[in-house]
């Protein structure tokens, strides 16, 4: 670097003030060069997300223009008569993800819960980095287990005992019926429900943390007992926090692609029961982009996506949103 | 006032039952991990020789190996990875240093968070419409471009995060000596904060080279060896995609192996991004 050369050098010598003044100059240039590079690296992330949504859109028009409003609201899906409808795929993609979340949450906030007021100190961080190794796990690699080892454990041994079970009830006895396929709508869910735990822990953990320990302190103080400390002061001191992670988890779970293709079946119908295979947006997208034939079809495809960053852009917004108001909090 | 001892005893045992559920929550989460990672061991090693290594792969049916699925694996993420991190610095740098506290900037972060969670089959529909339909042909440079855009927001994130824990002091004494602040960043800010880079580079790598999704239509896949990047490329994930698909056991088989691959490239990246991490953090 030729600034060391000259600090050192221009007090002990006579040094040639031209020189010095186009070093000097030079210097001033390139540090007005690496804060505009930082400041159009910094926009270029603004850009992406304004390209992404350009892009989905000027993609989606055809489908869009042909199909109008009907594309929202019909099930049908038929390549052949080039008459596509996204109902089928929205459905799956809220009702995997719901039940998902239905089994993620509570497990998490358990787990949450465990690391930081149960877990002997020595073992927090051996168990915190599992749960987080959970979440490094490839999409990929739950599906292929999901699909040769989780459906069919499911298949021949959780869902006959589903069925059986609630069979005689009425109203639950549609959700649960059907053949055992293994694969379909409820094994999509219990997959994602395993990939979003992590996501949701982590958070949890973290606006755990954030309680002032004084307060649970205080709490013990008075003869609570660990069950009431935490529910009567840790919950209610970070549920924004915690919504903000169950809606960060619910974003993962909404655009999650590779795992949920291999388990959900891949049938374009709304099924009352939640064994019967189903369709997700993103799965629809990943099984049949690249043997889309035609404009109206890839068009539709791309209609899917749109629809699909749209979901998760407000849903991460809304996560995000609630998470830095507990951030202020933690920080006042 | 007596101590009604019933109650007490009634407090302690839900107490006790909800302290159980959270052991068995845990238990449930290792208990996952430990499933999943032994089915891959099991399946999947004992179809690791050297000809997974060496040879292409396979028509149904013969003998094979996963060489050229390997190999652009590395290629595009390698390129992925080389074209996102220095614009994943750069930004970082931007929302940590020279615009710590204006309204863009927590614009910018907000957007980059949502960017990071973002569904990454969407990212692939992106750079189809930009690359692949302008282009006209599906190309190992759009799949390296998905993946670079895949790694901007880990690197930003993490590169912001690390240098905010730099001391003020340190900025403040080096702008002291008369340093211009592009060179208090890249001379002694950055030098600070390396080993958190590194982390975040890591991390980086670790998430795009498991990513299937951004890949299925923008490089495609290839059955034969092929370097050039103007051509579609094989990677790891998208065979494994297909051949767990097939009906055809041998490659099954081959799946499996690949799987095992990825998650132990995977599991040791983001282990050794966590190790350098608190290295730091301890000293």
């Amino acid at each position: 670097m030729t600034i060391d050369a000259s600090l050192t050098a221009a007090p002990r010598e006579k040094v040639d003030r031209t020189a010095r003044a186009k070093m000097l100059s030079g210097l001033s240039r390139n540090d007005r060069t690496f804060s505009l590079l930082t400041r159009a690296a910094a926009f270029f992330v603004l850009i992406t997300l304004g390209a992404i949504f350009v892009s989905l859109i000027s993609g989606s028009w055809l489908a869009l223009k042909t199909f109008g409003l009907s594309f929202f609201t019909t099930e049908s899906w038929n390549p052949v008569t080039e008459h596509f409808g996204a109902l089928a795929p929205i459905y799956g993609t809220i009702v995997t993800s719901a039940i998902a979340m239905l089994i993620a949450v509570p497990i998490s906030i358990g787990i949450a819960v465990f690391l930081t007021e149960l877990c002997p100190m020595s073992l927090r961080r051996p168990i915190g980095i599992a749960i987080e190794l959970l979440a490094g796990i490839p999409s990929i690699i739950y599906g292929i287990w999901g699909l040769f080892f989780f459906a069919p454990a499911l298949q021949q041994y959780v869902q006959p005992e589903l069925i059986a079970l609630f069979a005689p009830i009425p109203g639950l006895s549609d959700l649960f019926s059907g053949p055992p396929y293994g694969i379909g709508v409820l094994t999509a869910a219990l997959i994602l429900a395993m990939m979003v735990l992590p996501f949701v822990t982590a958070v949890c953990r973290d606006v755990f943390d954030t309680v002032p320990p004084v307060l649970k302190e205080a709490a013990y103080g008075m003869g609570w007992t660990t069950r009431e400390v935490v529910k009567n002061v840790v919950i209610p001191y970070t549920r924004v926090g915690i919504i903000g992670g169950v809606m960060l988890g619910l974003g993962r779970a909404l655009g999650e692609t590779m795992a949920v293709t291999f388990v959900i079946g891949n049938a374009h119908r709304i099924s009352a029961s939640i064994l019967a295979p189903g369709t997700t947006i993103s799965a629809t997208i990943a099984n049949e982009f690249t043997e889309a034939v035609g404009d109206v079809y890839t068009s539709s495809l791309i209609a899917l996506g749109l629809i699909l960053f749209f979901i998760t852009f407000v849903v991460l917004a809304l996560a995000r949103l609630m998470l830095m108001r507990i951030e202020k909090k933690a920080g006042a | 006032m007596a101590l009604d001892l019933a109650k007490y005893r009634r407090r302690r045992l839900r107490s006790t039952i909800t302290i159980c559920l959270c052991w068995a929550a845990s238990a449930l989460g290792l208990t996952i991990l430990a499933v999943i990672l032994a089915t891959l061991v099991f399946k999947g090693f004992s179809g690791l020789n050297l000809k997974v290594f060496t040879e292409m792969t396979p028509p149904p049916g013969s003998d094979g190996g996963l060489l050229n699925a390997i190999a652009g694996s590395l290629v595009m993420t390698i390129i992925g990875v080389a074209v996102g991190t220095p614009i994943g610095i750069l930004a970082g740098t931007y929302l940590a240093e020279y615009g710590r506290h204006s309204k863009v900037s927590s614009v910018i972060r907000f957007i980059n968070d949502i960017l990071l969670s973002a569904p990454s089959i969407v990212t692939g529909l992106f750079v189809y419409e930009i690359l692949v339909a302008t282009m006209g042909h599906f190309s190992a440079i759009a799949g390296a471009a998905a993946l670079a855009v895949l790694v901007i927001p880990t690197v930003v994130r993490t590169t912001e995060n690390m240098l905010l824990l730099v001391p003020n002091q340190l900025r403040e004494a080096s702008s002291a000596l008369g340093l211009p602040q592009s060179i208090v960043i890249r001379k002694i800010i950055y030098k600070a904060a390396r080993a958190g880079m590194i982390t975040g580079v890591l991390l980086a790598i670790a998430r795009v080279s498991g990513e299937t999704a951004p890949l299925l239509f923008t490089s495609l896949n290839n059955q034969f060896w092929s370097t050039d990047l103007n051509a579609p490329m094989a990677s790891l994930p998208v065979v494994i995609f297909q051949y767990a698909l097939s009906p055809y056991e041998d490659w099954q088989r081959l799946a499996w192996t690949g799987a095992l691959l990825i998650t132990a490239a995977v599991l040791t990246l983001s282990i050794a991004a966590r190790y350098l991490g608190t290295s730091r953090t301890s000293k």
